[in-house]
């Protein structure tokens, strides 16, 4: 088992490798095939002095050369300076806005973790009865909702018309109360979605053989939801759980717009209204690493939480 | 006393050949048939999608949206794009709040013409807000269905090839999948929205293709490179298990070419998969054309989406919250309808569901 683990692992490790590469690749060629250099919109420059800034950064050498130099580069992180913020390197750039998306992020899935999970079970135990019903409506409806809709109208509801939170988005100056709404915006799909996963896996265990046995020989509900049932039911959330976290530490490019969070997500954005090539590309890589290691993470948690899953 | 066979005798225990065999009336055998008129796994699956209330409550809804938004834009007396007081420079008519009029149309009604009401009011650029909102709903319902059309040919023709296939070549087209799936797609779309509108740029002009839009197109080719994989998966794993079940093998004992067993066994036990992942597919594919239009990468404007409506409503909220209210109701319902329908048809659909 443990040495089928091992060449699991490494197997995997090699394939996250390989697509790594294939992104670096793709990112590369793509920025290089849009028509107009990155120093196109500059005033207009002499020749000389376009040809000094492409030789500072090496834009004169011929594309496979550049290429190998960027793949060598981005395998380590770094992506050279950044074209529009002056005296920045791009992975200072993309460390700044991770440290603000990170918390954000974590927190939310956390919660979305711990409410989809209790949800769901909760709506399997009482199935087909109210609470179970009400559950179920508020987690269609969410999965239903675009995050771009929710943060709009909570940011109207909240701010403009109640005026309980603050509409500047978070501050630095010690004021918490910014950061609810983002959380809560970005938490509500993932919620409803464990939810939904939870409660269907969650009433297929509790149907199996042995919840029954457990039910004959006269162990207690709650010992049986928390001692039997939900360890099983739970797996699928695992699977889960690694995109999840990827996506809303990465995908929280709406939500960090509409509150206004100098987070990756607005980099990102940022990034490309103000064609900043290499910090495009920096920020498409390194997003890609966290997914892909997130997702590894999980698949691996997978298989050592449910060992009747063969290995490929 | 003789008796001849055939005539009866009320004692006798011989059997009345005439009365016992004779030929049954139609009265008679209709009144024997006690079977089901026969039906067929897809009228089946129909019937039970038809008796869930909900699957249809939202199946009516879209199909009235369809009609309003294919018929409302040919005798609606205002266009998407027509701003109402460019001519004349009146600005009277930007921003109107729904149900009021422009100075000019004022002066009208005064004196007895009718005019048709803003339902919705006008926008900053003093357009119909009603007509917007239905051509942007045009727009994302149309995205939807193309898109999953578009996934779904794609994905259920890789998934097959890979998994009829087998072998070094479903291994080697599985990891291209894998590739694909473990990229972040919202960042690839829009990178590759990005790439796309500046490469394409305007070499669109004057083909038939440029009232599309380089906005659609390039959503369209975003899906059709990126969502399929899901499909795929979907429809290669359908394949490989039907190809080990025993119906197969004894079509194949009993002399069946691949041809038929492909298109009489694979293909419709594939179909109730293709179905509701390519119906599920369809809100996804809103869902993602609303979020690039509203970060701006969508639609190119003046044609509206009902995402870039919504952005556009968001920096006057707090004057007009309406007009983000509006487009926002609308993906919601457009949404969850299309949600539900997916579920009701997986509910009739998937034979593994049915207890």
């Amino acid at each position: 088992m443990r040495k089928e683990m091992l060449v699991y692992v490494v197997k995997r490790l090699i394939m996250c490798f390989i697509t790594v590469v294939v992104v670096i690749t793709a990112t590369f060629f793509l920025m290089n095939a849009v028509p107009g250099g990155p120093f196109l919109s500059e005033k207009a420059a002499s020749q000389q002095i376009l040809d000094a800034l492409n030789a500072k950064y090496g834009l004169d050498q011929p594309l496979i050369v550049q290429y190998w130099n960027y793949l060598k580069g981005a395998l380590i992180f770094d992506f050279g300076p950044s074209l529009k913020q002056k005296g920045f390197d791009v992975i200072d750039i993309i460390n700044d806005g991770f440290k603000t998306s990170l918390p954000i992020g974590l927190i939310a899935g956390i919660l979305a973790l711990a409410f989809g999970t209790f949800l769901g079970s909760l709506a399997a135990v009482k199935h087909n009865k109210v609470a179970d019903r009400i559950i179920m409506i508020f987690s269609t409806a969410s999965v239903a909702f675009p995050s771009f809709i929710i943060a709009s109208v909570l940011l109207y509801v909240f701010c403009t018309a109640l005026g309980w939170l603050p509409a500047n988005g978070i501050t630095t100056n010690g004021d918490y109360r910014g950061y609810i709404l983002p959380i809560v915006t970005l938490s509500l799909y993932p919620t409803a979605y464990i939810t939904r996963l939870t409660r269907s896996s969650t009433l297929d265990v509790l149907n199996s053989d042995y919840i029954r046995t457990a039910k004959a020989k006269g162990v207690s509900k709650n010992k049986i939801l928390f001692k039997h049932a939900l360890r099983n039911s739970l797996t699928p959330v695992i699977t889960y759980a690694g995109p999840m976290f990827a996506s809303i530490i990465t995908g929280s490019l709406v939500v960090e717009q509409i509150y206004s969070i100098p987070g990756l997500g607005r980099i990102f954005i940022k990034s490309i209204t103000g064609r900043d090539y290499p910090l495009i590309m920096g920020s498409t890589i390194f997003l890609t690493v966290i997914v892909i290691l997130l997702i590894l993470v999980c698949d691996i948690l997978y298989k050592v939480a449910n060992p009747r899953v063969e290995l490929e | 006393m003789a008796f001849k066979i055939g005539d009866h005798n009320p004692f006798g225990f011989q059997v009345n050949y005439e009365k016992a065999f004779a030929k049954a009336t139609k009265d008679d055998k209709e009144a024997q048939v006690k079977m089901r008129p026969s039906t067929t796994f897809f009228k089946d699956g129909c019937k039970a999608f038809v008796h869930n209330p909900v699957a249809m409550t939202c199946f009516v809804i879209i199909c009235l949206l369809v009609l309003a938004i294919i018929f409302i834009p040919i005798w609606y007396p205002y266009t998407y794009d027509e701003m109402l007081g460019f001519k004349t420079s009146d600005g009277s008519y930007n921003n109107l709040a729904p149900f009021q009029y422009g100075s000019a149309e004022q002066a009208l009604i005064a004196n007895g013409q009718f005019i048709w009401p803003h339902i919705f009011g006008t926008d900053s650029a003093g357009r119909d807000y009603f007509i917007r909102v239905v051509y942007g709903t045009r727009v994302s319902l149309s995205v939807g269905f193309f898109a999953a059309i578009i996934v779904l040919i794609i994905g259920s023709l890789y998934g097959s090839i890979s998994g009829l296939a087998g072998g070094k070549v479903d291994m080697v087209m599985m990891r291209i999948v894998d590739i694909i799936y473990s990229l972040p797609d919202m960042l690839i779309i829009i990178l590759l929205s990005v790439i796309l509108r500046t490469t394409l740029g305007n070499s669109l002009d004057n083909t038939p293709l440029a009232s599309i839009g380089v906005g659609m197109l390039s959503i369209f080719i975003v899906f059709a490179l990126l969502y399929w994989v899901g499909m795929a998966r979907l429809v290669r794993g359908q394949v490989l298990s039907i190809k080990q079940e025993d119906y197969i093998l004894a079509s194949r004992a009993i002399g069946a070419k691949s041809n038929f067993i492909i298109l009489k066994h694979l293909l419709p036990n594939c179909m109730s998969v293709i179905i509701i992942s390519a119906a599920l597919q369809i809100p996804s594919a809103i869902f993602t054309e609303s979020f690039l239009s509203f970060i701006g990468l969508g639609v190119s404007s003046p044609m509206p989406s009902l995402g870039s409506l919504a952005s556009d409503a968001l920096s006057s909220m707090e004057v007009t919250p309406w007009k983000l209210f509006i487009p926002a109701v609308s993906i919601c319902v457009i949404v969850l309808c299309l949600n539900l329908i997916g579920d009701g048809l997986r509910d009739a659909f998937d034979p593994t569901l049915k207890s």
